[in-house]
């Protein structure tokens, strides 16, 4: 019997003890809801939360216990020769038992241990599933019985379904933190490794990027070096050019829809902006490659510049404008948060717009911009498509926009992306990296936060 | 009350500190005036055919329930409703006999000209003396670092602000308590030296003693400045005003020498409303 099954029944049972609860209550009371504690609605939700969540639960921690435990009874169950094997040894062996048990291919021609073994394995399996099934079903059915004797007029089943949905909310929003902690302990494990192969100072400090390993021992030119300051400072350049276009276009357009915009131009404005948010960042990638970089080309060109094809100026352009919204947006909201009564005041003593926006708006503003350029900041550093696509891959150090550099994402991406080993520094090196940016972008964060926070506290 | 006889006297105002008596009136100079005013909120009119002089030197005090359009009339003055979009504006305002709606004249120096206290102290995120300086250095009416100091120290003076302030200048002017950060407003409007200068409902976030003194300071600054105040405090308006206004439901219902209208009323709703039956 399969665990399908079970889950659509005890399904079926939730819905019935809803119906069922529901009634109850009507019953008891003989028709006249009004003598209830609660709604009749709220006694069927807490029947049916009896018949279904236990029952769930139930599977959930029969399934994550079940292969271990088969497990080791098949593997205690084994002759006593087998108990001289290593760990890994007998990992195989099981993988044998388990291919065999589900007809896939074995990696010899299994002995009689083994067929053994797998017979052994099949029937706990269908011992467990049908052990399950019927468990599953008392429950589901206990749990339904329970609850609807409880059912009498001064039970406050309102209250009680408020703490299941409580408890039901503290788990979804564990579920986002646990998620973060697992990415940070397998980053910093896989980093560990990784410095186990190449020091830590090689790597923050080292000015030479070549992650190359070599696979034969005459290989050429695959001595690898993983000195990550040449992508640090490609990281810096194009997240500094995207700056210097999203700051000042973000900054004005955000004054201009607080302060001078009229209600129907903001309406349509700001939408518009968002939409620049919600481009798809492969999307700005080909525009960089196929459209910004060529007429930059072109342009330096007939000025007698030399622009590469790749250059660190077109990816960083358009990023510019990708992360316009961002800075607009976020501006807009703290311009507009500064108090009217500020305004009125500068206005009161005669000084124009710009004047007023300039000598009080911004100044008032400023954390928070601050905040929101930072965000924007932390942005700029992590994006990868737009890189990849149009900023190149030569690991140069240099502060000329064009030339081709690369960047900590565009590496990440090339280290990982097709068949790799996952124990050779090469790879490794990767996770590196990404702890790095992480490291970066959340400390740009927690600033950014910090500054909005505090300057929000100041006007409220 | 004619207009000529404002012209004739525009010389001799600053002879009559404290006019009293209707007789003496008649010796000050006009310095606003407002004939048939008209304001709409969209389609919704605020303010009824509103005539009324204003008289240098004088304090004339706007009272009436809440929503009568007095404090709309003030804005009128020194065309703040501007930045209010659906709002607009009929009829004629004229400060110094020069219509102050009239499309040739910059806003800005009209509001140089008619300063504006407001009913919430707004102290600029800036320190004390930047507070000050603000409006000289928009106007730049200072060429010396010197000058403007002094524009501060005597703007602080006439506010009876300085001594309080004057060792603790570069603290943020939103550190002071709300009575002080009233005056520093009132300080912050003097610098820019304004001949009338407008108060919103300026002492109704403060408590008793802080009320007391803007009062005070209120009849002083009469000597050299017109004073339009909006109150809902009857009593404020009897303490610091030579005339007051009555505004109800976007009509003026009666104005004149304030202890006339608050001894002897003439209109229904006046005496209603200054006896407490309604307000």
């Amino acid at each position: 019997m399969s665990v399908d099954y079970l889950i659509l029944t005890v399904l079926v049972l939730t819905a019935a003890g809803f119906y069922l609860g529901r009634s109850r209550s009507i019953a008891v009371t003989g028709g006249r809801t009004r003598d209830l504690h609660s709604v009749p609605g709220y006694y069927g939700v807490y029947v049916a939360i009896w018949a279904g969540i236990p029952a769930l639960l139930l599977v959930l921690v029969w399934l994550s216990a079940e292969t271990s435990v088969i497990k080791n009874m098949v593997l205690s169950a084994l002759p006593a020769s087998y108990e001289a094997l290593t760990p890994s040894e007998l990992e195989l062996v099981w993988v044998d038992i388990r291919n065999l048990a589900t007809g896939n291919i074995v990696s010899a021609q299994p002995s009689p241990t083994v067929v053994a073994a797998s017979e052994h394995y099949l029937s706990l399996r269908a011992l467990s599933d049908w052990a399950l099934f019927l468990l599953g079903l008392v429950l589901a059915i206990g749990g339904l019985l329970y609850a609807r004797a409880r059912v009498t007029p001064t039970f406050r089943a309102r209250n009680r379904v408020e703490k299941v949905l409580n408890v039901f909310l503290i788990i979804c929003s564990t579920i986002a933190i646990f998620t973060t902690i697992g990415i940070v302990l397998s980053l910093l494990f896989e980093s560990f490794r990784f410095f186990t192969r190449v020091p830590v100072t090689d790597f923050l400090f080292g000015l030479h990027w070549s992650p190359q390993t070599a696979i034969r021992e005459d290989q050429v030119g695959s001595t690898g070096a993983f000195g990550a300051i040449p992508l640090f400072a490609g990281t810096l350049l194009i997240s500094f050019i995207a700056l210097a276009v999203a700051v000042p276009i973000g900054l004005m357009s955000a004054i201009y829809l607080s302060d001078y915009a009229p209600k129907r131009v903001r309406g349509t404005i700001k939408p518009i902006l968002e939409i620049l948010a919600g481009i798809p960042t492969v999307v700005y990638g080909f525009f960089a490659i196929l459209t910004v970089a060529p007429v930059l080309r072109d342009l330096g060109a007939s000025l007698g510049l030399d622009v590469s094809a790749n250059s660190a100026l077109a990816a960083g352009v358009v990023m510019g404008i990708m992360i316009v919204p961002f800075v607009s947006s976020l501006s807009d909201d703290v311009i507009n948060a500064v108090p009217q009564s500020l305004r009125d005041g500068s206005y009161g003593l005669g000084a124009t717009k710009s004047e007023t926006i300039r000598t009080v708006i911004l100044p008032a503003a400023l954390p928070g911009i601050v905040g929101a350029v930072l965000l924007a900041a932390s942005r700029a550093i992590g994006e990868t498509m737009i890189v990849v696509m149009a900023a190149g891959l030569a690991a140069n150090i240099t502060a000329n926009p064009f030339e081709a550099v690369t960047t900590v994402t565009v590496q990440i991406a090339t280290l990982l992306v097709g068949d790799q080993e996952f124990d050779s520094a090469k790879t490794l090196s990767a996770f590196a990296l990404g702890l790095v940016l992480f490291v970066v972008t959340l400390f740009l964060n927690v600033i950014a936060l910090r500054i909005v926070r505090k300057y929000r506290e100041k006007y409220d | 009350m004619t207009a000529n006889v404002a012209e004739d006297m525009m010389t001799e105002t600053d002879a009559t500190d404290t006019p009293t008596s209707p007789a003496e009136q008649e010796t000050l100079a006009k310095k606003m005036v407002a004939r048939d005013v008209d304001v709409f909120y969209g389609a919704k009119q605020a303010l009824k055919k509103i005539t009324i002089d204003i008289f240098e030197n004088e304090v004339l005090s706007l009272i009436g329930p809440s929503g009568c359009g007095k404090s709309t009339f003030l804005r009128c003055l020194n065309r703040m409703n501007d930045t209010i979009d659906i709002c607009r504006v009929n009829g004629d305002i004229t400060l110094d006999e020069q219509n102050i709606y009239d499309p040739a004249l910059d806003v800005v120096q009209l509001r140089a000209r008619v300063g504006m206290v407001f009913q919430k102290p707004n102290p600029f995120p800036k320190s004390i003396h930047d507070n000050i300086a603000y409006g000289p250095k928009i106007h730049g009416m200072t060429r010396h670092k010197d000058e403007l100091d002094q524009i501060v120290q005597t703007s602080l003076e006439k506010a009876g602000l300085w001594n309080e302030v004057k060792d603790r200048l570069a603290e943020p002017g939103t550190g002071l308590s709300g009575g002080q950060q009233q005056r520093l407003c009132i300080a912050r409007a003097i610098a820019v030296s304004p001949e009338v200068i407008l108060m919103d409902e300026p002492c109704s976030a403060l408590d008793p003693i802080a009320t007391a003194i803007i009062e005070e300071l209120i009849d002083e600054l009469r000597q050299n400045y017109t004073i339009v105040i909006v109150t809902h405090n009857m009593q404020q308006a009897a303490r610091v005003s030579q005339k007051t206004a009555f505004f109800h439901l976007g009509d003026m219902a009666e104005h004149g020498p304030t202890d006339e209208i608050f001894t002897n009323p003439r209109d229904n709703r006046t005496q209603g409303y200054i006896t407490g039956r309604y307000g």
